[in-house]
């Protein structure tokens, strides 16, 4: 084996000079004074929001699309990200709601046969702001020490102008997520149907038309498609409404079941929610939520909820049903939780993360209505704990037979 | 659900030997199981036949057998040990044939055990192809379209099936072994025929090719509630066609979208209840077309394996030791991770935020007769495992942490021959063991993706990396040292360039673009490997390097010992010289001394999280040491327990400062170096078999004139004996001085007398540089010429007087001390015609240090750390030998039914891969368990065919007269058959191959020969004869080459089938 390096090896029509690439400089400043300094890929320009990350390995465009990232610039653990490209089946919305990326390294190419668009593209045409290149692992564990911080990220001709100064301000006047609510922004601001069913490996998805059973209404408080395609999947006719939707409307629309997504932001300042919510629980129609929708359920029977110190942003986490010991493990994406302490003697746990012992699962014990803090929709994540639909398709079920 | 307390003591079933296929990751499984369960409480009985493991060390178990894991062994076993359960899935295939045979033969029934881990239900499910195919339908996964096969009817009646190409897999065998992808009709049928005889149950599986499809493995771990985790999805570098262990893999996965990822762990899932494997792990194997995203299951293990001992040290995630706990009735959420200090529960799926590559490493170059293309049929030995923050640099680790004498992407085509492009095309589409090199030329070739992609059906996203490289390859050839600022070196590291590789590029030397390198201040940074991205706050000390900004290795200031380990495992540097990294590692924890292991050897119990303090998963090259002894600042470097490998980096690591503990570099050298060995030799007036040193072919006839022949030749400062040859005459000389080696004044030729009827002998002794104690006289059952690593050998010396034995044990003092050795020392002599040659000091560890510290009951390389450490002998109160009472014997183990073609005669070239021990109150006793453990099972009785050299036959007499009391019906050559029936025994003349058929040949085909010995010298004469042999492992003959081993043989047989088994604990107390 020649082993030995010479010129002579490359051949003379090799592209010595390749076109280098142009490195466009971006920062990701942090509120308390921490700098990330890298590469601009996306959109560039300026953008603030809550800094958090997310540990799933795959994903990446589901949690782009995911609502529930409003006003969070999310950075993603795993290095590689891009790999796969964008497609048109993989999105949980029409948009993408985080306020920026952050990631360590954008794939040269996406590889998969599903592609349409490369990732870089795909951010490009959506106008996200993002940064590469830079010590992901570091940010994550400061993020860890210190909880989510408020970050701005400056990238481009924006970056070059008003220099990281400015990004820094912008970290420090960002307002943060406590007390605000995002729920109403992102939703939809007319109801609809929903009639897309699961993606299916050969066949992609497609639409469910078979008897329809029952008719479900979804409150959109930022949705998540996957959520929507697994309730319709299971027969349901689904009538998406806006999140501020009153009582009297839903109840017009003689649904079988109340839906209640997960969104972005506090639980607290959706007044309108919790209050509809209470309305549904008096009227006894069977109640599911989750995320945010289960930080609602909880409000409305008279539990709190709290901002969580750190966040669960994952696809890996292992959560225990109370009642029989079973784990799943299930897609993770919150930072405010209920506190079990102040759940009232009528809403009972019924979940437990086996990570920190946080609630997970409520369910009323004299009402239909129960709620999951995680995502049992997967989307991205596992499919452990989609049996979650089921128990809300058997509550209308046994409403009806009543 | 708490742990059963239905249950007490367990036995555990080991995976014997090293084979290609099986190698220590099943140590590593089998410590971690021992460990898991003896915490709990239980009581462990462990049965394994390899005595280099970590596991049959006499703490790791209750009761410890180094016996056959065979069901006639393991039967005595249980009947002595009544063990209330046997956990089968921690020992390879070897374990779950084992469980199978005990359950066949109604063994399990009789005494009342069961099978803990897997059932034997489930291991036929997963193994039996036709069951398998049957669930795997039931829950609605595709697999290939295949047909199965019992004969070449049934073969025929598949193909149409199928069509061509085809894979062909025979049913239970090791690694795949005896498969192949047929493309024509010839190939059909010799693959066919191949296959039927090495199934043990005659059973071929005939599969759709699905060669170019995209491979994943998925690691699945499952409780008795049915709670399921994917611990890591890895994904196949090589496109299917090649043997999963013989492909460069990628973990986590890389071109799977989330909806996909999902499936396969839905199917995984679905795939490990289906089969009914209710505790533990099992590798779930798919296949995905990459245009269309058909996806098909390949197959599932329903064990630990290599690849779960990979996805442990990839993951920071112990599957082995969960797997254990879950066999005793735990479940996942009762459980916590180890490796985190518990900060993670053992019922998550493990997160990573970087890239593992791994790859294997092969040794075609031992085995020249083969086909060195890879295929289905595992061809590998040993692995190595690298990671990184981007899959640039964690490919880029990993080549240059194979010790191969490359740095990075080294080219390996030769270019400027009128055929090299389509050699490179060939190398592409037709994959060796060196393809991941060529597809880098191809790049510099100016080769497209595209081209690449099609040739190789390697997925474009690894290939556009590799593309990458090339182009910054490119860029650094154009540069001056000088013109590189600190951001350009900073990326350049960043994506894995090796200070050695940068150096060649710039045409300097690698440590004037190391200083250049410190000088601008870029250092790597050392990273966690904690199972949650960093998710919570964990106690891991298990690292990696890489170029980033934050460096969270937080060195301690404890007084440290940091080992180097052996890198990849090879032909020559195994699991030995790892169990002696671990003793090393162990004994300084217990001094208290913070310990550093520093290895990239996956499959071994070194890096294992438990082994030392902090654990630097990285290459065993001078760069990477150099900066984690930076960092660490340790108090001393121990070299000399992981083989060449670090001690090839001993004189580089002392000039640079480094406090290298133990012998010093100067007198390793001394050792080595011949010139100054001989002076050393005659100053001690010690003897040396005649020898010499060669510089040209005319120099090399003189000497041989001298000297005069048999002569034994090699080119110096060789490992393993590559490339060593006995020449019988001067054309053969030249012969050798002219093909075998290219000889000059930079690469000497060595030629030493052959000392042809010599007794081999071994020793180990420890000293620490004022006393000397010997651990042990080894003396082989081969003659001299064999390697002693491929020689069986006895402890203590079966037919050595005390005298001799005494005149050695005075003779290797004398070296010791005059190379004031701290450690370990290896010496190797031949007894003839009552004199004592020294032929070769190692002051290092050796092979045998397992083996004689089994034998012995005291761990040589524990003392040896402690001595380098500065402990003296006498301090640790070991100042005399110890000379067991009982026999042990230690057998070798080859890999040839793995490489068609390879004559299996044993030389002086080593070709084991692993080795067995037999222990007996006799020698006879302990020679058959040997035998019987490494595979080869002679029973006394049928005919023996025998055809010796003329030098043998001074014995011959006596060997066909022990064969023919044995009940044996003789055979032999016309001269061989003349001596025979002279000493009046009755005896048939049979045909050599060139006299006319019927022959020999014929008679081992058509089952008529029970055994063979067959000794020949002389190249022609080897080669004439090498059809007996070839033939003879084809039709599972047993074959000996030598005739001390045929006399052995006797002696085995003559002792018969009354074997007792014993443990190692009680052995250790009769010392």
């Amino acid at each position: 084996m020649k082993r030995s390096f010479h010129s002579a090896f490359f051949h003379p029509d090799f592209a010595f000079y390749r076109e280098i690439e142009l490195i466009i400089p971006a920062v990701l400043a942090l509120e308390d004074g921490s700098i990330f300094r890298g590469r601009a890929i996306g959109a560039h320009g300026v953008s603030s929001g809550e800094v958090v990350f997310n540990t799933s390995m795959t994903g990446y465009q589901e949690i782009l699309t995911d609502p529930s990232y409003a006003r969070q610039i999310v950075t993603l653990t795993y290095p590689h990200i891009g790999n796969t490209g964008t497609n048109s089946e993989d999105n949980e919305s029409a948009n993408v709601w985080a306020s920026g990326l952050v990631i360590r390294d954008l794939s040269r190419m996406a590889s998969n046969w599903r592609n349409e668009a490369s990732l870089e593209d795909f951010l490009k045409e959506r106008n996200v702001v993002a940064i590469a290149e830079i010590d992901t692992r570091r940010l994550t564990r400061l993020l860890r020490d210190k909880g989510p911080l408020n970050g701005c990220l400056l990238s481009g001709d924006a970056l070059a102008e008003k220099g990281e100064a400015y990004a820094l301000e912008q970290a420090k006047a960002f307002p943060g997520l406590k007390g605000m609510d995002l729920a109403k922004e992102v939703s939809t601001k007319a109801s609809f149907e929903w009639t897309e069913g699961l993606w299916v490996w050969s066949e992609g998805h497609s639409d469910v038309a078979l008897s329809k059973p029952f008719h479900v209404v979804a409150y959109d408080f930022g949705a998540k498609h996957n959520i929507l395609r697994m309730i319709a999947q299971r027969n349901c006719k689904v009538t998406v409404v806006p999140a501020q939707t009153s009582a009297e409307d839903v109840m017009a629309l003689q649904p079988d079941g109340v839906f209640l997504s997960n969104g972005p932001g506090d639980p607290e300042p959706c007044d309108y929610a919790i209050a509809a919510t209470k309305r549904f629980l008096e009227l006894d129609i069977p109640v599911f939520g989750i995320c945010l929708g289960c930080q609602i359920l909880a409000l409305a029977c008279g539990a709190k909820t709290v901002k969580m110190r750190l966040g669960h942003h994952g696809a890996n986490h292992p959560v225990q049903s109370i009642d029989d010991g079973t784990v799943f493990i299930t897609s993770q994406n919150h930072g405010f939780a209920v506190d079990e302490a102040s759940l009232p003697a009528n809403l009972r746990a019924t979940h437990r993360s086996l990570f920190d012992g946080s609630l997970q699962g409520i369910e009323r014990t004299d009402k239909p209505a129960f709620a999951f803090q995680g995502h049992p929709e997967a989307g991205p994540g596992p499919h452990d704990i989609t049996s979650l639909f089921d128990h809300f398709i058997e509550l209308m079920k046994a409403r009806v037979s009543r | 659900m708490p742990k059963r307390s239905d249950i007490n003591s367990i036995l555990i079933l080991g995976a014997g030997p090293i084979v290609i296929g099986q190698a220590c990751e099943f140590d590593y499984s089998g410590a971690q199981a021992c460990q898991a369960l003896r915490e709990e409480g239980y009581r462990v009985i462990l049965v394994n036949s390899n005595p280099a493991t970590i596991m049959t060390d006499p703490a790791m178990a209750d009761a410890t057998y180094i016996e056959p894991v065979t069901w006639e062994i393991v039967e005595k076993i249980i009947e002595k040990e009544r063990p209330d359960a046997i956990l089968p899935t921690m020992g390879g295939q070897t374990a779950l044939n084992c469980a199978l045979d005990l359950n066949k033969h109604g063994v399990l029934d009789k005494y009342n055990v069961e099978l803990i881990g897997a059932s034997c239900e489930a291991i036929d499910k997963a193994e039996n192809r036709e069951l398998f195919d049957r669930a795997m339908k039931r829950i609605g996964l595709e697999t290939p379209a295949h047909g199965m096969a019992h004969n070449m009817e049934e073969a025929y009646a598949a193909l149409d099936k199928v069509g061509f190409p085809c894979i062909v897999r025979p049913s239970f065998t090791l690694g795949g072994s005896g498969g192949g992808i047929a493309y024509n009709k010839e190939e059909f049928i010799e693959i066919c025929t191949r296959g039927l005889e090495l199934s043990p149950n005659n059973e071929l599986l005939i599969d759709e090719s699905l060669i170019g499809w995209k491979e994943y493995e998925l690691e699945v771990v499952r409780d008795r509630k049915d709670n399921c985790i994917i611990v890591c999805t890895i994904e196949n570098f090589d496109a299917m066609g090649v043997h999963t262990g013989d492909s460069i893999t990628v973990a986590p996965s890389q071109t799977l979208t989330d909806k996909e990822y999902q499936i396969l762990r839905n199917a995984a899932i679905a795939v490990l209840r289906e089969i009914g494997v209710e505790t533990g792990g099992s590798n779930v194997q798919f296949g995905m077309c990459p245009k269309t995203g058909r996806l098909v299951i390949i197959e599932m293990n329903p064990r630990v394996s290599r690849s779960s001992a990979l996805a442990s040290k990839a993951t920071g995630f112990p599957i082995a030791r969960v797997a254990a706990k879950l066999a005793i009735g735990y479940t996942l959420d009762e459980l916590r991770n180890e490796i985190t200090g518990g900060a993670t529960p053992a019922s998550f799926e493990p997160t990573i935020d970087y890239v593992v590559t791994k790859i294997p490493r092969f040794t075609f170059e031992k085995f020249p007769e083969t086909n060195d293309r890879i295929t289905t049929q595992m061809k590998s030995v040993g692995e190595v495992m690298a990671i990184g923050r981007t899959f640039q640099e964690s490919i880029q680790k990993a080549l240059r942490g194979l010790e191969v004498g490359v740095s990075g992407f080294d080219p390996i085509l030769e270019t400027g021959l009128s055929d090299s492009l389509d050699i490179l095309k060939r190398e592409l589409k037709d994959a060796g063991g060196e393809r991941v090199w060529y597809v880098a030329d191809a790049f510099r070739q100016g080769w497209s993706v595209e081209t690449v992609s099609e040739l190789t059906g390697i997925d474009p996203w690894f290939l556009v990396q590799i593309e990458d490289l090339m182009f910054e390859e490119a860029r650094i050839a154009q540069m001056s040292l000088e013109q590189m600022d600190k951001d350009t070196l900073f990326r350049l590291k960043q994506k894995g360039f090796s200070d050695s590789r940068m150096a060649a590029l710039l045409n300097i030397p690698e440590q004037k673009m190391l200083d250049y390198r410190h000088k601008l201040g870029v250092r790597p940074v050392y990273k966690r490997v904690d199972t949650c991205a960093a998710e919570f706050a964990s106690t891991t000390a298990y690292m990696y390097s890489t170029y980033e900004e934050e460096c969270e290795a937080l060195p301690s200031d404890r007084k440290k010992i940091m080992v180097l380990g052996g890198g990849p495992n090879r032909i020559g540097q195994g699991i030995e010289f790892d169990y002696c990294c671990v003793h090393a590692a162990l004994a300084m924890r217990e001094d208290g001394f913070e310990t550093i292991m520093v290895n990239c050897n996956p499959e071994t119990v070194s890096t294992d999280y438990n082994i030392s303090d902090r654990l630097y998963f990285e290459p065993v090259t001078f760069e990477d040491v150099i900066e984690i002894v930076h960092l660490e600042k340790p108090h001393g470097v121990i070299v000399q327990f992981g083989g060449q490998t670090p001690l090839n980096l001993a004189k580089r690591l002392e000039e640079a400062g480094v406090p290298i503990i133990g012998t010093s570099a100067d007198a390793i050298d001394l050792a080595e170096d011949r010139e100054r060995f001989q002076r050393m030799i005659q100053k001690l007036g010690l003897k040396q078999p005649p020898n010499c040193i060669v510089r040209s072919v005319e120099e090399s006839i003189a000497a041989a004139e001298r000297i005069s022949y048999p002569l034994v030749v090699r080119p110096s400062y060789v490992l393993g004996g590559r490339s060593m040859e006995i020449v019988y005459n001067e054309e053969e000389l030249r012969r050798y001085m002219r093909t075998s080696v290219k000889v000059g004044n930079e690469s000497p030729v060595l030629l030493d007398y052959f000392l042809n009827a010599a007794i081999e002998i071994d020793v180990d002794l420890v000293s620490d540089g004022k006393q000397v104690v010997v651990g042990a006289i080894m003396q082989h059952i081969e003659q001299a010429g064999v390697h002693s690593g491929d020689s069986a050998c006895s402890l203590p010396p079966y037919n050595l007087s005390e005298e001799v034995q005494n005149r050695i044990r005075e003779q290797v003092s004398m070296l010791a001390m005059e190379l004031k050795v701290v450690g370990l020392m290896n010496t190797q002599l031949a007894y003839q015609d009552d004199e004592i040659y020294v032929i070769e000091v190692n002051p290092r560890a050796s092979r045998t240090v397992p083996f004689v510290s089994k034998c012995i009951g005291v761990s040589l390389a524990k003392v040896a750390a402690r001595c380098m450490a500065g402990t003296s002998l006498a301090e640790q109160g070991f100042v005399k030998e110890i000379v067991p009472k009982n026999f042990a014997v230690k057998e070798a183990v080859f890999p040839f039914n793995k490489f068609p073609g390879v004559d299996p005669i044993l030389g002086p070239e080593m070709k084991s891969t692993g080795e067995v021990m037999g222990v007996g109150r006799t020698f006879a006793e302990a020679f058959a368990k040997a035998q019987l453990g490494a595979g080869e099972e002679v029973k006394a009785g049928g005919a023996v065919f025998i055809s010796v050299r003329d030098a043998d036959k001074w014995q011959l007499t006596d060997v066909a007269g022990k064969l023919h009391a044995l009940g044996f019906k003789l055979l032999a050559t016309q001269g061989t058959a003349a001596v025979i029936a002279e000493a009046g025994l009755p005896v048939t003349s049979v045909n050599k191959v060139n006299e006319g058929r019927p022959h020999i040949v014929d008679m081992i085909k058509n089952d008529e020969v029970q055994l063979i010995v067959n000794t020949t010298e002389g190249k022609q004469a080897i080669a004439d004869s090498s059809i007996i042999r070839r033939t003879a492992l084809r039709h599972d003959v047993s074959c000996t080459t030598t005739i001390a081993g045929a006399l052995a043989v006797c002696e085995a047989l003559e002792f018969g089938d009354k074997l007792s088994v014993y443990t190692i604990q009680e052995l250790h107390a009769e010392l």
